[in-house]
């Protein structure tokens, strides 16, 4: 019988995997490009699946749920390992029972990351085994690899895709799932094993030095790394997204695909280099195969082609490649400069993202881009993180989650003769604001906090989170009330405003800023996409308009600057786009001429 | 059965990511090997959009090589010019008639692009040029949401792929009660390029 075939993004293929590969418990934490791997499996009603609250929580879940027997999944974001390291260093010690697979979707050329790191990393790093599907057939087959060697290895498996796998859609063979193995038995103790504490784990590392050694030679035999002898003029040794563009831009070369790419194989590389005249890395990022193997004493060409920077795009490949002498110019086309098409294209403006109509951010970093320059702003990832950027300009500094309260901490003890304040949102105040927030109070700091609460995990694509009643399933929970929390860290000084309402707001930050100690403004307002949605536009009356462009510091993508002009200053007069236009009302309340209206009103008096 | 390189621009919020869905399951119905590749950005709107999607007997990258689109498929001009030297000399620029100004436009810090310069630079970059006036056929059917589909059903009038296989693939992957609406909308935008492709 001939298989269904459907296609599938790469993330939607890892669900399906853990769906047809039997996984019964699948938690993480929402980040780019790995927030629909989650979305996906939450359609299977056969497992069970939640935004943790954050990346090292989901990962200690899934490691207890692994420890009961359960085939289990955790999924996450590059720079969300860094966040879950701690937990999966000691899986790795104690191991697991049921497998346990992290997938880890990395972001080469820096979609949406604030940094570019290369997780393979954390492979060779925490001593755990590496699988790089390259297309979305591979996503769902490397799952279940990926789980039989958790299982049989007794390690937790790092699953590692990048944002052109995940992201990107081919066909996908489907197959049924797996039969469940019935109810969760008892759970068995091995505290030994189980419990890491420095006397026991002594008797792991030798363990899992010698298991990380086996796999290495196991891995000349996993089918997954494949060689592909073609010309002998050349072996290229290449793995996941990087695979696809070599073999298109090589098709006569011999490859060496790992679909393992950590620990290597040794005898395959071997095979290869000594089966053709020159050996050739092409790898994204960090030289990770390239140093391995020099170290193995094999001559081979890769970083000193390619940059350790950005994507490696067919573009990006064939330049460097035909630069090196690797390709003849004439089969590059228009990758190299000299090819380059050139076509007389006007200058062309730019299209950043800026915060969408009706968004609760804006009074926020309206009031701290025009009213308080003077204060400091330490910010973190999200949405409010787009305060940084034009025509608001207000946000100083920006590295992590959570970051931002810890941050102005340091500005605090450092006794930094300026006035600041952190800007965290709800979600990532739950994920790593509240240690932070604590570490305040403890230490008598005088931190200003403002918690954005929009009620929702939004640059992600509205995820829930604690403070939401409903969760991941669409099962009703208990929302946590962010105040009551703020107050529970010790926190005497809360302030609660209306994110709409601009003059409150800029007064609510006032009041804050003079205390003496620390505060927390928390400022209430719904994500556009979650809240009760558009409540009619606004219009600009132009004959009371002078064209001061107040309204545009809004930055505001309803807003623009219309052809009516103001003779006095010869300016153009603003106007706002009916179909953008959520009717928020801000631009009215900062409108200094009072010329700004619900449409219908404005249209009645002309 | 050669590759065929299409690529799709735009801004979000306009339907380019179900638009690239529905080109990549026609492909596959019309029993191509296919790969595609959306960059989404962040889930704020207003950003620039794009999709690689690949037809061919087997497509090994989902992203095209640097020049080498067949087919441009812009929602939007200024996208359409950003990516223009992608597209193939010898290829298709399929131009929605539509304008999106990003805010430092907007906010009178820059400008539009001049529509006879925009035209020269479309003019002389590829041999085919289509300017389609598919939001006004959309809104012609009464919802400027289905704008993709319109669009889609002009890209289809260039493609060896019968109608019936495109109308079975978006039925499929519309709300149904959107249906015979986006039905409309495809029909209508392959009949605007039937009557152009006549002219």
């Amino acid at each position: 019988m001939k298989q269904k075939k459907a296609l599938m993004s790469g993330n939607e293929a890892i669900a399906r995997g853990a769906y047809e590969y039997g996984v019964q418990v699948a938690t993480g934490y929402p980040g780019t490009p790995s927030s629909e791997i989650l979305e996906h499996v939450a359609k299977y009603e056969e497992i069970y699946a939640e935004w943790s609250v954050n990346e090292k929580v989901a990962m200690d879940a899934a490691i207890g749920a692994a420890y009961a027997g359960k085939r289990t999944m955790v999924a996450m974001k590059s720079v969300g390992m860094n966040v879950a390291a701690d937990s999966f260093f000691y899986a790795v010690y104690t191991g697991v029972r049921g497998g346990l697979v992290i997938v880890s979707a990395d972001d080469p050329g820096m979609f949406s990351s604030q940094n570019e790191q290369d997780n393979r990393q954390y492979g060779r790093f925490a001593k755990m085994p590496v699988l790089e599907p390259a297309d979305s057939q591979e996503m769902k087959d490397f799952m279940g690899v990926a789980l039989d060697l958790s299982e049989e290895w007794e390690t937790p498996v790092l699953l590692r895709t990048v944002m052109r796998i995940s992201h990107s859609a081919s066909p996908v063979e489907l197959g049924e799932r797996r039969p469940d193995p019935g109810p969760t038995p008892p759970f068995k103790r091995d505290p030994h094993r189980l419990v890491c504490t420095c006397v026991w784990a002594r008797d792991s590392h030798p363990v899992i030095e010698d298991r990380i050694r086996r796999l290495g030679a196991f891995a000349n035999t996993c089918p997954i790394n494949r060689l592909e002898w073609g010309d002998r003029d050349l072996g290229i040794v290449t793995s996941g997204a990087v695979y696809n563009y070599a073999r298109e831009i090589f098709p006569e070369a011999s490859f060496l695909k790992l679909g393992m790419s950590y620990p290597l194989p040794p005898a395959l590389i071997r095979e290869l280099a000594d089966g053709v005249a020159q050996l050739l890395v092409i790898e994204e990022l960090d030289p990770f195969f390239e140093e391995q193997i020099k170290a193995m004493g094999i001559d081979c060409r890769g970083k000193d082609v390619f940059p350790m920077v950005g994507e490696l795009t067919p573009a990006v490949i064939e330049k460097y490649a035909a630069e090196a002498g690797l390709l003849p110019p004439e089969a590059v086309k228009g990758a190299l400069p000299s090819g380059a098409r050139q076509i007389a294209v006007p200058e062309l403006p730019g299209r950043s993202p800026i915060l969408c109509p009706g968004c609760p951010h804006r009074s926020t970093f309206y009031t701290l881009g025009n009213k308080m320059k003077d204060v400091i702003v330490t910010g973190g990832i999200g949405c409010y993180n787009l305060g940084a950027l034009p025509p608001y300009n207000a946000t100083d500094t920006m590295g992590a989650m959570g970051a931002s309260i810890g941050v102005t901490h340091g500005l605090d003890i450092a006794d930094i003769p300026d006035r600041f304040l952190a800007v965290i949102g709800d979600s990532s105040f739950f994920h790593a604001g509240i240690p932070a927030l604590l570490n305040i109070v403890h230490n008598r700091g005088k931190g200003k906090v403002a918690i954005l609460d929009n009620r929702t995990t939004a640059m992600t694509g509205h995820q829930d989170h604690p403070g939401n009643d409903f969760t991941l399933m669409g099962e009703k929970t208990r929302p946590v009330d962010i105040e009551q929390l703020v107050r529970a860290c010790g926190v005497d000084q809360v302030y609660t405003v209306d994110a709409f309402d601009v003059k409150a707001v800029q007064q609510t930050y006032q009041e804050a800023l003079d205390y003496d100690g620390p505060a927390v403004v928390i400022v209430e307002g719904p994500c556009f996409f979650v809240g009760p949605g558009a409540s009619g536009a606004y219009a600009v009356d132009s004959d009371t308009c002078i064209a001061c462009g107040i309204c545009l510091r809004l930055g505001c993508p309803a807003i623009y600057r219309s052809e009516q002009i103001f003779e006095k200053t010869g300016k153009r007069k603003s106007a706002i786009d009916p179909v953008l236009c959520t009717g928020c009302d801000m631009c009215a309340q900062v409108c200094p001429q009072g010329a700004i209206h619900p449409i219908e009103d404005v249209e009645s008096e002309e | 059965m050669e590759t065929i390189n299409f690529m799709i621009t735009g801004v979000g919020g306009q339907g380019t990511i179900l638009a690239s869905d529905i080109l990549s399951a026609v492909g596959l119905a019309a029993g191509y090997d296919v790969k595609k590749s959306d960059i989404l950005g962040l889930a704020v709107r207003g950003g620039a959009v794009m999709s690689h999607i690949r037809w061919g007997e087997k497509v090994h990258s989902p992203i095209i090589p640097e020049g080498r689109a067949d087919y441009l498929l812009a929602f939007e001009i200024l996208e359409g010019l950003r990516h223009l030297h992608q597209v193939q000399e010898a290829g298709h620029a399929l131009i929605n008639q539509q304008q999106i100004h990003p805010v430092t436009v907007s906010s009178g810090l820059t400008d539009y692009p001049d529509p006879a310069a925009a035209d020269e630079a479309l003019k002389s970059a590829v041999e085919h040029v289509y300017h389609v006036p598919g939001l006004q056929i959309a809104q012609e059917i009464g919802n400027p949401k289905v704008l993709n589909v319109a669009l889609l059903g002009a890209l289809s009038a260039l493609l060896p792929v019968e109608a019936s296989v495109w109308e079975t693939v978006i039925a499929e992957r519309v709300p149904e009660r959107f249906k015979s609406l986006n039905t409309q909308a495809f029909r209508n935008g392959r009949t605007w390029m039937e009557n152009n492709l006549q002219l």
